[in-house]
């Protein structure tokens, strides 16, 4: 169906540049609607030939208003919004603003329930990576190891569809505690999973890790140094892909971390290559971490039982008039959240994930601030990308793990 | 835990801030907006916060001044973080500029004139980031209506 | 043109027009040449859909052409902001000739839950959408069983490939 012709579209953005800095340069522009930029970003590059003399780069094709729908719904409804933020590894997202929460309302919470908190986070980070490596690789040409990462990344998918409803955006995060227990088997699931992903990351790393091909295209592209990194804010693994072991759930653990037993996977030189190394490492020491929570996993309530956030059991609910009220208000007006504000971050797939959150008391947050990594990540790309090739454009680009939600919020 | 990094901080700087106290594991310094650059320089080159984080805004329309922009800091060398914020109005929500300290200022700084109005003195590229060419106003403040949309292409009648 | 000006139908005529339509429609809905416009979290799903596990291949539906002047079906998968519309509007308008639109999401139906100053209420406010698929996001059987619906109406669609009539 043709539609009635418009005068003229409307340019989103105004480029930083129009006219190459050199002779015989040209102005391309990569995006936003590209398979390689994850649909969401916008390269204005000025190329001389086939190398990329400088870049710039913008993001916002996806922003959704996220810190402005915050502003309008209570403290537990706004969580499937803090879910779709990170949307590769979302429980990372719900755990990271319920600890901020809770931090703020001065609840700690069960020991279960942070085991458990520590459990599904390292299952999302698997999930993100898994992602992210087979997205890169099948912007290499690669399409067999996406097609491997993928159908383990679907069994993942499943498994815990069991656990939330969900496959993708699982709210299920709750202040205080989590949604719902453990079903029966599923631990014994999980153990099957982890096989499996050995298995498949071992297939992967035959194809690809010593291929001419892919060592040619991700060695030495996409450099950047430690210092240089730190400063234009890079966290997470492309901090820890160019030397420095920078990882919070080793320098200031939270949730369990601290009692477990694992490495921080470092890179050598900053590039590409590197950049997919550590995160094939860290999907292994993820699955170590997996394996000594199972063991350790203790027994008892999963919620604090706080009346403040946590709901009272329905038996309660449906015969005694407080815990009908209390559920009420719950469901109504939210869980009251004293004054203040904090900051607090866990250690996302992609580096540091930051909610800064205000509350003025009552039910509906003042203001919910999320610092996400892909952002800053993205701020910095062009020292990634200036000076390479156009065709070393889609693998740095890869590598970075830029998500759309969490870039753009 | 930080009370060794805080606390030479404190001593050193804690004079001239309006106010610095410890909350939730992180040093919070009010301080005049005037002195943000000089602060900011000394945490960085002093006390080692290498990482800058984040800066973003409050708006607070009853009280006057209106806005409080608030920066985060981690150090990687000794793992803590540290909150810097000053109070701007509205009348004249401009700050200094780090992105002459840290790169990636860049970004967040744009982010935080697009959605709130603040400008930082000293970075002449706050084109809009999250927002798009044409959109007027501010969303983040407290005065603009949640639902107020101000589409790029004209809407057309959904047919079936 | 009028009933008179108009030559009266023969029965040969529409049976060999129904039959070529019946022929071309098979043709179309089994050689989908989707081009995804990805965006947000249905992404996920697009890429579970066209895995090995729910495979959109066997539908004849999984070849993606990065390109609107080579496909045929936009999926517009995730969240169109305001900043995006004309984007998405300039995609559609490059492609040729039949062409569809599946809205892959709750977010390109109506919006979602992004109620707000960014985001568009629905991709069907700026183009036309044969498919809306809501969830969020739709799982993959969802995905498929609108693939299903769709080429079932490109089956019984007319395909004029000549002129106007035939």
């Amino acid at each position: 169906m043709t539609l009635p012709p418009l005068d003229h579209l409307p340019n989103p953005i105004r480029p930083a540049f129009t006219e190459g800095s050199r002779e015989g340069s040209v102005i391309v522009n990569i995006g936003p609607s590209h398979p390689a930029t994850h649909g969401t970003v916008q390269i204005v590059a000025e190329l001389s030939g086939e190398r990329v003399v400088r870049t710039d780069v913008h993001c916002g094709y996806l922003h959704r208003g996220f810190e402005k729908e915050c502003e309008s719904h209570t403290w537990h409804n706004l969580i499937p919004y803090v879910d779709r933020l990170n949307y590769c590894s979302a429980l990372i997202n719900d755990f990271a603003y319920c600890e901020a929460v809770e931090k703020l309302m001065g609840i700690e919470i069960t020991p279960r329930c942070r085991y458990l908190r520590t459990l599904l986070a390292e299952y999302s980070r698997i999930a993100d990576h898994l992602t992210c490596v087979a997205a890169a690789l099948m912007e290499l040409g690669a399409m067999t190891a996406f097609l491997y990462l993928v159908t383990i990344r679907d069994y993942v998918y499943e498994h815990l569809a069991d656990l939330t409803g969900a496959r993708v955006t699982y709210s299920y995060g709750r202040i205080g505690g989590l949604a719902r227990d453990l079903p029966d088997g599923w631990l014994a699931r999980l153990d099957g999973i982890l096989t499996q992903l050995d298995e498949f990351t071992g297939r992967v790393h035959a194809l690809v890790d010593r291929n001419r091909i892919f060592i040619d295209r991700m060695r030495d592209v996409g450099v950047i140094s430690a210092a240089e990194a730190v400063n234009w804010g890079y966290t997470g693994p492309i901090l820890r892909s160019t030397g420095a072991p920078r990882d919070l759930r080793k320098d200031t653990p939270y949730l369990a971390y601290g009692a477990l037993d694992f490495e921080v996977p470092v890179g050598i030189k900053g590039d590409n290559y590197d950049r997919y190394y550590v995160r094939m490492r860290e999907i292994d020491e993820s699955a170590h971490m997996i394996r000594q929570l199972v063991e350790m996993l203790p027994d008892g309530p999963l919620c604090v039982d706080d009346r403040r956030c946590t709901y009272p059991p329905k038996a309660l609910v449906y015969s005694e008039i407080e815990s009908l009220i209390n559920h009420f208000k719950l469901v109504m007006e939210g869980p009251q959240v004293p004054p203040g504000e904090v900051y607090s971050a866990h250690e996302g797939a992609n580096g540091e994930l930051g909610f800064y959150i205000v509350s003025v008391g009552g039910g509906v947050p003042w203001k919910v601030h999320c610092r996400s990594p892909s952002f800053v990540h993205v701020g910095g790309l062009h020292r990634m990308l200036d000076g390479y090739q156009l065709a070393d454009v889609v693998p740095t680009f890869g590598s970075v793990n830029m998500i759309g939600g969490e870039c753009d919020r | 835990m930080g009370a060794e990094v805080f606390d030479p901080i404190r001593e050193q700087l804690g004079g001239d801030a309006l106010e610095a106290a410890v909350a939730h594991g992180i040093l919070v310094l009010r301080i005049d907006r005037d002195r943000v650059l000089e602060t900011v320089r000394t945490l960085k080159e002093g006390y080692g916060f290498d990482l800058f984080l984040d800066v973003t805004a409050v708006d607070w329309p009853e009280r006057e001044p209106r806005f409080d922009v608030v920066w985060h800091f981690y150090s990687t060398r000794d793992f803590v973080r540290l909150c810097v914020k000053t109070r701007v109005p509205l009348a004249d929500p401009v700050v200094d500029t780090l992105t002459g300290l840290y790169g990636s200022a860049h970004y967040m700084e744009r982010e935080c004139h697009d959605m709130y109005g603040i400008v930082f003195r000293g970075n002449d590229d706050l084109r809009p980031i999250l927002l798009y060419e044409g959109f007027e106003g501010h969303p983040l403040r407290k005065d603009y209506p949640k639902q107020l949309e101000q589409p790029l292409v004209p809407y057309r009648e959904p047919k079936p | 043109m009028t009933e008179a000006a108009r030559p009266a139908p023969s029965g040969a005529f529409e049976y060999l027009t129904t039959k070529k339509d019946e022929f071309v429609g098979w043709a179309r809905k089994f050689s989908l040449f989707p081009y995804p416009f990805v965006t947000a979290c249905c992404a996920m799903e697009f890429m579970s859909v066209s895995a090995t596990l729910y495979d959109t291949d066997r539908f004849g539906a999984a070849l993606p052409r990065f390109t609107p002047r080579q496909s045929d079906l936009l999926m517009v998968v995730g969240t169109v902001t305001h900043k995006q519309a004309p984007v998405l509007r300039k995609v559609y308008e490059q492609m040729c000739e039949p062409k569809w639109v599946i809205a892959f999401g709750v977010c390109a139906t109506s919006g979602g839950f992004y109620q707000n100053y960014a985001a568009l209420p629905g991709i069907d406010k700026i183009i036309p959408v044969d498919l809306y698929i809501p969830g969020c996001p739709p799982r993959p059987e969802m995905v498929i069983d609108g693939i299903m619906q769709l080429q079932d109406r490109i089956a019984r669609d007319r395909h004029p490939i000549v002129n106007d009539r035939f």
